[in-house]
């Protein structure tokens, strides 16, 4: 059973890429990122729910398990790489309209910079990218090799 | 009298560590744990599992070798809890960094707001008053933490000094920042707002002083003993008629009113983050008391009366 926090952090970063950078900022609809970043989710993503919906009947075809446990290593970085430069070509037009920003004064004494939101989502994808594209390397050696793994303790 | 023999195997592998013969019988596994550092210095106690059951509960200091089941030999499996702090240490410097760290906002310190607002001073009253009630809160923690709070637990994981540290330090930082701000926003209903805001603040950290002398009480200097708490003439106290910690329901209270106060939207986040992590902790709480105690009163939620 996969993880709620795990499917629940990419589903955000899915609806984020969409809604509040593509969506919204239109001149970077034409870069090339964007369908590097479309054309992997869309290749993962039919591959992943197969995977799923022939495991939930019962009948899992060996090539939807190989694909599943192997797409993976190069689609991920492809997305990842589309993601990223996508936001990248976003940056100077959000800093120039401001959008999605609360400046001071308010009456809720509060502030939020778009600009600098996006500098650091990037930054995120430091630290989580290797562990995501770790765990699921590890993933595929226990089902694709039957390797048991001893899990590090904490 | 007859001697245990006792041996301690690693959990995970099963592997022997120690073999201590001639143990006493009413050793206490406090004493087991001191003669197990000896062959492992690198384990000093506080870090010690000590089980009947690898994947068992973990024995208690207090326990007594004879009053375990277990034959004359004794197996015990041992877990590595890590690293250790000691729960003073976490507490003091968690709660010292706020109190620092806000001053350095309220004065203006370079390097902040802009240069010409270096080391200036605010015009709105409501300004001065809540970084005394920040820095007011922040002592009585300090000081309750020395002198007030007597911990069932001697250590926590090392770990969590960062986390902790992060999270304090950090929203007060964020808070501080606004609220100290040039460009702050006196409350829109003034005066009245910033009065009311204050009466709840001071009433609720008077609530969560008493309770916490209360529970003080409630259990000797060095002891580890468990007890019902009840009202006392106190009327503060009267709170535990409906809650199981009204420490922490006096707590939420007082950053609601530092919220209103200041009507800044970062601490009223602050106080919803603090409030969920609260409302987990005294839910567990309730649950022990249900658990240990059978006669528990059945009137009482855990943090918020009739609701939660």
């Amino acid at each position: 059973p996969t993880s709620v926090l795990v499917t629940g952090v990419q589903v955000s970063s899915r609806i984020f890429m969409v809604w509040l950078i593509t969506h919204s900022i239109k001149p970077i609809q034409n870069e090339e990122s964007v369908v590097l970043f479309l054309v992997a989710w869309t290749v993962t993503e039919i591959t992943r729910y197969s995977f799923y919906t022939f495991s939930l009947l019962d009948h899992l075809p060996y090539f939807i398990k190989w694909a599943r446990y192997n797409f993976f290593i190069i689609l991920y970085p492809v997305g990842v790489a589309g993601e990223l430069l996508t936001i990248y070509a976003a940056l100077p037009y959000v800093k120039k309209t401001g959008m999605f920003s609360i400046r001071l004064p308010n009456k809720y004494n509060v502030s939020f910079d778009y600009y600098y939101f996006l500098l650091i989502t990037m930054a995120s994808y430091i630290p989580l990218f290797p562990q995501l594209y770790f765990h699921m390397l590890r993933q595929r050696r226990k089902v694709l090799h039957g390797e048991v793994i001893v899990e590090k303790d904490d | 009298m007859k001697h245990y023999e006792v041996e301690i195997l690693d959990a995970k592998t099963r592997e022997k560590l120690c073999f201590l013969d001639k143990v006493e019988p009413h050793a206490t596994i406090a004493e087991i744990k001191n003669l197990f550092t000896k062959p492992h210095p690198q384990w000093y106690p506080a870090r010690q599992s000590l089980r009947l059951d690898p994947k068992g509960k973990s024995l208690k200091d207090e326990d007594i070798l004879q009053k375990l089941p277990v034959g004359t030999t004794a197996t015990l499996y041992f877990r590595d809890l890590g690293a250790q702090i000691s729960w003073v240490t976490v507490f003091l410097t968690e709660y010292a960094g706020p109190l620092f760290i806000y001053l350095l906002f309220y004065f203006r310190v370079p390097f902040i707001y802009g240069h010409k607002y270096d080391f200036t001073s605010s015009r709105h009253t409501v300004v001065h008053l809540a970084c005394i009630c920040h820095s007011f809160h922040y002592v009585k923690r300090l000081l309750e933490t020395l002198f007030v709070h007597r911990f069932s637990h001697g250590t926590m994981p090392l770990r969590n000094i960062f986390k902790n540290c992060t999270y304090y330090w950090g929203f007060a930082a964020w808070m501080a920042y606004y609220i100290n701000h040039p460009l702050y926003t006196p409350p829109t209903y003034g005066a009245q707002q910033v009065k009311l805001a204050l009466a709840i603040f001071v009433i609720c950290q008077l609530g969560n002083f008493s309770i916490h002398m209360a529970l003080r009480d409630l259990r000797p200097a060095g002891s580890k003993t468990r007890k019902i708490p009840y009202p006392t003439k106190n009327p503060f106290t009267w709170l535990f008629l409906l809650v199981s910690c009204p420490n922490y329901t006096y707590e939420v209270g007082s950053w609601i009113g530092f919220a209103i106060m200041t009507q800044c939207l970062p601490v009223a986040l602050f106080s919803l983050v603090g409030f969920t992590q609260m409302t987990i902790w005294a839910k567990g709480k309730h649950r022990s008391y249900l658990k240990e105690f059978r006669d528990y009163p059945p009137l009482r939620m855990p943090i918020i009366p009739f609701l939660l």
